[in-house]
């Protein structure tokens, strides 16, 4: 029950804060002293007292966007095992759910976008969703490697095999899972190498573009959401990154939590030391990473 | 139990020798009888037209149509569950005196199963048609079409229940050429005359395959009654000649590629309801002939699982990439029942594959999730269909180019059309994502096999659900959103009730299936348990079906309670409106928006030796160049560089039989008396 309960404040309460880890952690590379770490929060509270402008073109799906979006995430955040504690749902087959839920999410993102008839973000969206769709089979190759290893079908049992004996003995295969997982975190939550989360005033934009034109509290529900999803796939990323357990509950927490901020800082550090990609080269790193959990998989397999 | 009544004499007894007060008794029992009541209704589906054909004046033929339609459905639903439901069957031997052995038809579990879609498409579409095809604005054409509908549904009917080699031919051929005619319909233009034309032929060269089948079979079995479940004991070989004739012949109804050339252009240029029957119910016909033909065998190899597994993850990943780069909504549509028939044949490969390695879970889940996808299919792809009709009720074109902004005028037709929208795409909550889920389950439990080569089925899946989002999105977002991109488009008005009612039904239909799958499977389980070998019983859906509830309940409360937060804090705070933010450009036209076609091109790029767009400008010439016009039509690769070449090969090699055909038919009758001679002189 405590642990039911603790999963819900992490998940809802944790998610802003990773992204002002990304905007310190980019801060301090650039040589500047940065947003506070609680930014995100406060730009959330502002944005849920601030005004909505909505564009003539728009009709009520423009306003169901966000809502079902958020909606979806909030719902997969039940799905994941955060650290060494079983997630508060878990069947066979909730994998499938977890990816299918973000899929819900993007379909509702895109078609709210092009609900303002902006060529901008009629643009952003059919990026959005041809990345996504490429890199949907990353994330299920490494799904069926982890059901290979653990000999399940619900995320909580997969994620919780993954111990320090399956590390010394498929560690490679894992590794490789884990370069394609990181790709896919990059990709789905629109960070550099893939997309620039600061800008939308470029053509080279996809997520950022697709929500110019929402405003008010549907903007901070659209940021909210954003963070939730990066927290979920992270906590996925996570699991496996983080063989081990500290033997009691509450220290697994507190693992958790700081190897949670410690990803926040290599995204950070990634976004720091990389360039955007080529618009071009964007779908050859995503079918790249798919190859690598392919290798995982056949690893795993032989 | 199977009970053989001969109905001609069980009339002729009731007529003739019995006295009038158990005449009565007789009636009422027989109309209890379940299976009379579907025959029943078969036979008003073919006759709900022809008063039509008589009545050339007005719409009193085509309102009787519907009601007949209605009727049908009213009649037939209820007794098609509730024989599923109690595993009743039953079979009729007409006398047809005509030498192709006893005229048998039966109604087990795989053929009743197959006749719900029937049943449940037939009357929304002529339901649909009193609004799509009015009597009043087409009246030439509108008996035809209600005729042929009727006998359209008729004819799958009796393919399904039809027991006897020759009589499933004749059904098969009657229900192929009603197509044709319902295709047709719009003869004036030649792009359908063409894709008539391509269908005709496709469709006959399947059912030579079919005829090689059924002689195959009567080699075998030395009649063309169809054989028992499971009671075809055949060597290999001849047993493989048989599938592959099955497969080919029903693969090309199916639509499986690449024996899917037809199926585009067909469903594109029908009229929509048309289309709905064809692709939301005919394709079906297929998968049930493949089901049927394999329930012959007790086992069978490996092999056969394998190829169908293969081919239909082929069809699916290949029918919706070539959906995603279309700009036309009707072809869109037709690609994306190509995948999704795709997938169902996979389904069915994994079911055969589970059966052969012995793997009941596997056999289980392969059978149900293919079966709970026909179900499916044949409730969200109608509804496109119809909602495409709307669309094209309203603009006049079928291009999504011209579209754009419909949802402020038709919010009706949009938001049923976003609710067809998310099932295709197979996201929950809707039904598409329950029976994919099943498919799923079986593809990740081979993970754990020995050699999970079929758990590669599951990144595939994943792709193509990628890719239907992104054909999806597009379908919608492009028709229904946005700005109007022609005049047309400004100017639309909302579908009448009568198209709206059946589009609700099927939305709510689908709806139900995702919220409460174990309703659907309820119909599924009999058929999986009857054609599935005793030794390989599953026991059923592996996760509580209470999941599917709580989840979909859970985002659509979600979503609605943050909605209706959201609407009140915003009208707490102040509020504005204006145009699209256009990136400080301050003269955006609803022309610059992304268009269908290019928001498709990304992934067309992609896949360009499937797909390749023909772009055409006109020249650009001198300091002030007039207006030009850019076209941009995608195009098939397979069909323009394979297969047009061949036959149009193929058309010169045999240019000289067209002496033959001259438009004078007191000659073709001497072909057909004399072919008749040379047959009975060869079989003497």
């Amino acid at each position: 029950m405590i642990d039911t309960l603790l999963h819900m404040v992490l998940v809802l309460a944790m998610p802003p804060l990773i992204l002002g880890v990304i905007g310190k952690t980019k801060a301090a590379f650039a040589g500047r002293v940065g947003a506070p770490f609680l930014q995100p929060y406060y730009d959330l509270s502002r944005l849920m007292r601030k005004g909505v402008v909505l564009s003539d073109t728009t009709t009520w799906i423009f306003r169901a966007g966000p809502v079902v979006t958020l909606a979806a995430t909030l719902f997969a955040a039940l799905l994941v095992p955060l650290g060494k504690h079983p997630a508060p749902i878990s069947f066979e087959g909730d994998m499938i759910l977890f990816a299918y839920l973000f899929a819900l999410g993007r379909f509702f993102t895109t078609v709210a976008a092009l609900d303002t008839g902006s060529a901008f973000e009629g643009m952003g969206a059919a990026r959005e969703v041809t990345f996504s769709c490429l890199a949907e089979p990353t994330l299920f190759f490494a799904l069926i490697t982890l059901t290979r290893l653990s000999g399940t079908m619900s995320l909580t049992p997969m994620l919780q095999h993954v111990t320090l004996s399956v590390w010394v003995s498929a560690g490679a295969a894992l590794l490789l899972m884990l370069a394609g997982l990181f790709v896919v975190l990059l990709a789905e939550n629109c960070r550099i190498p893939f997309d620039d989360p600061n800008t939308h005033l470029e053509l080279t934009m996809i997520h950022e573009v697709m929500v110019l034109d929402h405003s008010g509290p549907y903007f901070g529900c659209i940021l909210y959401g954003a963070a939730l999803k990066l927290y979920l796939l992270g906590a996925l990323f996570l699991n496996i990154a983080i063989p081990f357990t500290g033997g009691n509950g509450y220290l697994d927490w507190g693992i958790f939590a700081c190897s949670m901020l410690a990803l926040a800082v290599a995204i950070g550090v990634v976004e720091s030391v990389m360039a955007r990609l080529r618009l071009i080269r964007v779908p050859q790193l995503l079918v790249a990473a798919m190859i690598l959990t392919a290798f995982s998989l056949v690893l795993v397999v032989r | 139990m199977m009970k053989i009544v001969s109905l001609c004499s069980h009339w002729g007894e009731v007529s003739l020798s019995v006295p009038p007060s158990e005449r009565l008794a007789m009636f009422t029992e027989m109309v209890r009888d379940p299976a009379v009541l579907v025959i029943t209704a078969t036979i008003l589906a073919a006759c709900s037209g022809v008063p039509g054909l008589f009545l050339r004046h007005g719409p009193l033929g085509q309102r009787l149509a519907t009601a007949g339609a209605l009727a049908a459905s009213l009649l037939a639903l209820p007794a098609l569950v509730s024989m599923l439901a109690s595993g009743a069957r039953a079979g009729f031997v007409i006398d047809w005196n005509l030498p192709f052995g006893a005229c048998e038809i039966a109604l087990d579990p795989l053929s009743l199963f197959f006749l719900i879609p029937i049943f449940l498409v037939f009357p929304a579409g002529s339901l649909y048609a009193c609004g799509y095809w009015p009597a009043a604005s087409h009246r030439s054409s509108e008996p035809s079409v209600t005729f042929f509908y009727g006998l359209l549904c008729a004819a799958m009917a009796l393919v399904v229940v039809a027991r006897n080699g020759a009589l499933f031919m004749i059904a098969w051929e009657i229900m192929a050429l009603a197509g044709y005619f319902l295709l047709v319909t719009e003869h004036e233009e030649p792009e359908v005359r063409s894709a008539g034309t391509v269908y005709l032929i496709a469709s006959h060269i399947g059912a030579a395959s079919l005829l090689v089948l059924f002689s195959q079979l009567r080699l075998a079995t030395g009649s063309f009654l169809f054989p028992g479940t499971g009671s075809l004991q055949l060597a290999a070989a001849s047993a493989s000649l048989i599938f592959i004739a099955a497969v080919v012949g029903f693969g090309s109804k199916a639509g499986i590629m690449p024996l899917h050339i037809w199926l585009p252009s067909a469903h594109a240029n029908a009229p929509s309801h048309v289309s709905a029957l064809l692709s939301g119910v005919m394709l079906k016909i297929g998968i049930y002939g493949i089901l049927r033909v394999v329930s012959f065998f007790p086992g069978h190899p490996l092999w056969w699982g394998i190829l169908l597994v293969l081919a239909g993850l082929i069809s699916a990943l290949m029918g919706i990439c070539i959906a995603s780069a279309q700009k036309d909504i009707k072809r869109l549509l037709a690609y994306s029942s190509i995948e999704n028939l795709g997938i169902i044949t996979a389904g069915i490969g994994m079911a055969l594959v589970g059966q052969g390695t012995a793997n009941p879970r596997l056999a289980y889940l392969g059978l149900a999730g293919a079966l709970f996808h026909v179900l499916n299919h044949s409730l969200f792809k109608p509804l496109l269909f119809f909602a495409a009709g709307s669309v094209m009720h309203a603009t006049g074109t079928r291009d999504m180019d011209r579209m754009g902004g419909l949802a402020a005028r038709m919010p009706w037709s949009a938001a049923l059309c976003l609710g067809g929208a998310v099932a295709i795409c197979g996201l929950p909550p809707f039904n598409g994502f329950a029976s994919e889920f099943l498919l799923y389950l079986g593809f990740f439990g081979e993970a754990r096999a020995p050699e999970p080569y079929l758990a590669l089925g599951a990144p595939v899946l994943a792709l193509v659900g990628g890719v239907a989002v992104i054909s999806f999105v597009k379908l919608f977002g492009i028709t229904f959103l946005g700005a109007p991109r022609s005049p047309e488009a400004a100017k639309v008005h909302e579908a009448p009730a009568a198209m709206l009612l059946p589009m609700a039904l099927l939305a709510l239909l689908s709806l139900l299936g995702g919220l409460f799958p174990q309703l659907f499977l309820r119909l599924v389980h009999p058929v999986v348990s009857a054609v599935t070998p005793a030794t390989l019983r599953y026991p059923g859906l592996p996760v509580r079906a209470l999941w599917f509830a709580s989840l979909g309940g859970c985002v659509l409360v979600l979503a609605a309670a943050l909605f209706w937060y959201l609407r009140r804090r915003g009208s707490a705070l102040p509020a504005g409106s204006g145009p699209t933010w256009g990136c400080g450009y301050l003269r955006p036209t609803a022309r610059m928006q992304y268009t269908a076609s290019s928001f498709g091109d990304m992934l067309g790029s992609l896949a360009s030796p499937l797909i390749r767009a023909r772009i055409t400008v006109g020249g650009i010439a001198g300091v002030a160049p007039a207006a030009v016009r850019l076209s941009y039509i995608p195009e098939e690769t397979i069909l323009y560089r394979v297969i047009q070449p061949v036959f149009s090969v193929v058309g010169i090699g045999f240019a000289f039989i067209r002496r033959l055909q001259h438009g004078e038919v007191q000659i073709y009758i001497l072909y057909i008396f004399a072919t008749l001679f040379l047959l009975m002189f060869w079989v003497e």
